[in-house]
């Protein structure tokens, strides 16, 4: 399980574009770190770096174990790391139960604890409905259903509050709370402030 | 093994209902076998033009086989890419190129298995010999395989373009050219009482060799579209 995240002067570069260079962040289990910036200041692409879809032109990007040892970079992302970006990769056409049973399942957990997440994140009378027919709000809590079903310890969510009403804001951020409690990480790229204490993590400064 | 059959099984459930798939592929192949007969004159039984047709009507088969399976190859990785499901997909037990198979498999058996049942109808439906019939289904079966395959390449090469069906129909259909030949070697030989054994292991060949190889170019090209 993934224990710490270490980021050692990260430099990302997007076409002809340096986004930022020097990027440095360490995060130990129980901890959050929020990435702020302006629009464009690198905040996804540096989510996308952790989560192994962009190699960083310059730096380090390793994850400890709980025994202190590095991890096989490409062992703990396929076991141990969610990643929630702008797009959620659910399919509009099938229905939330298939989608989100699906997404639990390859992540890692089984029908059981999608259906438990469902009822958390209060979706199950939506369940048969097909995901074109949800709302903003409500397929972001389908996203972050599949985050909290199936257990993994590194959590990098890109503006996860945004389409979210301020009861859920706050039920999402007990969820995270929870996570943290129980040894995860959690870093996101928000504009908001999240209602759980957090590393600030400026990005392009 | 069970998060291969997990992301067959979704692949599969997407193929079938993400707009009539396989129909529209057999559609496509039942109108292009119709056409040809209307552009060679019409077969009024014991013309030249009749027999001329039943010659040829395998080899249109096949061919026609062949476009129609590049129909829906464009779906196969850009609605993962656009809605970000391929992001998903790559922090997942499997690695990229096991998606990629998986991919190409269910691509198989929603449109290359129903397409290699509506080959023999196209053939004979065009002066064909009956006889041929298992022979066209074996090398459609077969054939599919190396389609789904190499297709899945083109449509992994086109992630991100525009128009990617245009550019994947360039890529891919020089790389259905040796299995519509070895196909086509197979029955031609088989209908003038040759040795067809040659040509439908040569086809099992291609065939295997694209199921072989074509995951790896898939994954590489796929990771080079998400960074």
């Amino acid at each position: 399980m993934i224990a710490r995240l270490s980021v050692q002067g990260v430099a990302i570069q997007r076409g002809d574009r340096r986004l930022f260079e020097g990027f440095r962040l360490d995060l130990a289990a129980g901890e959050a770190a929020a990435l702020t910036g302006a629009n464009g200041a690198g905040k996804t692409s540096l989510l996308r770096a952790i989560a192994g879809f962009i190699r960083p032109t310059e730096g380090e990007i390793g994850f400890g174990g709980e025994d202190g040892r590095l991890l096989d970079p490409k062992e703990a992302r396929s076991r141990d790391i969610h990643y929630l970006g702008h797009q959620d990769g659910l399919k509009t056409s099938r229905s939330v139960r298939d989608e989100l049973v699906f997404q639990v399942r390859w992540t890692g957990g089984d029908a059981a604890e999608a259906l438990a997440a469902a009822g958390t994140l209060r979706l199950t009378p939506l369940l048969d409905l097909e995901v074109r027919k949800l709302s903003a709000g409500q397929r972001r809590r389908l996203a972050l259903a599949r985050v909290i079903a199936s257990r993994r310890a590194l959590w990098l969510l890109d503006e996860p509050l945004a389409p979210l009403d301020a009861a859920h804001r706050a039920q999402v951020g007990e969820l995270m709370a929870a996570h943290l409690a129980d040894g995860g990480l959690i870093v996101a790229a928000t504009h908001d402030p999240l209602p759980i204490p957090v590393k600030p993590a400026p990005v392009g400064a | 093994m069970g998060a291969l059959a997990l992301i067959f099984r979704r692949e599969l459930a997407l193929a079938w209902n993400g707009g009539g798939g396989p129909l529209l592929a057999l559609g496509f192949y039942l109108a292009v076998a119709t056409m040809i007969p209307l552009a060679a004159g019409l077969p009024i039984s014991d013309t030249p033009a009749t027999h001329r047709l039943a010659e040829v009507a395998p080899a249109l088969a096949w061919v026609g086989l062949a476009l129609a399976s590049l129909l829906s190859l464009e779906r196969l990785f850009e609605r993962d890419f656009e809605d970000g499901a391929l992001d998903l997909l790559a922090l997942g037990p499997v690695s990229l190129e096991g998606v990629s198979a998986a991919k190409c498999l269910a691509q198989w058996t929603a449109n290359g298995a129903p397409l290699a049942l509506a080959a023999p109808l196209a053939a004979i439906a065009l002066g064909a010999s009956p006889t041929l019939a298992p022979l066209i289904v074996a090398c459609a079966a077969i054939g599919g395989i190396a389609f789904a395959f190499m297709g899945g390449i083109g449509a992994a090469l086109a992630l991100g373009s525009r128009r990617g069906g245009l550019l994947i129909a360039l890529i891919v259909l020089p790389l259905l050219a040796p299995p519509v030949i070895f196909g086509g070697e197979a029955i031609t030989a088989f209908a003038a009482g040759l040795s067809w054994r040659g040509g439908l292991l040569m086809l099992t060949a291609y065939a295997l060799a694209a199921a072989a190889l074509a995951p790896f170019a898939m994954a590489a090209a796929w990771r080079n579209a998400a960074s």
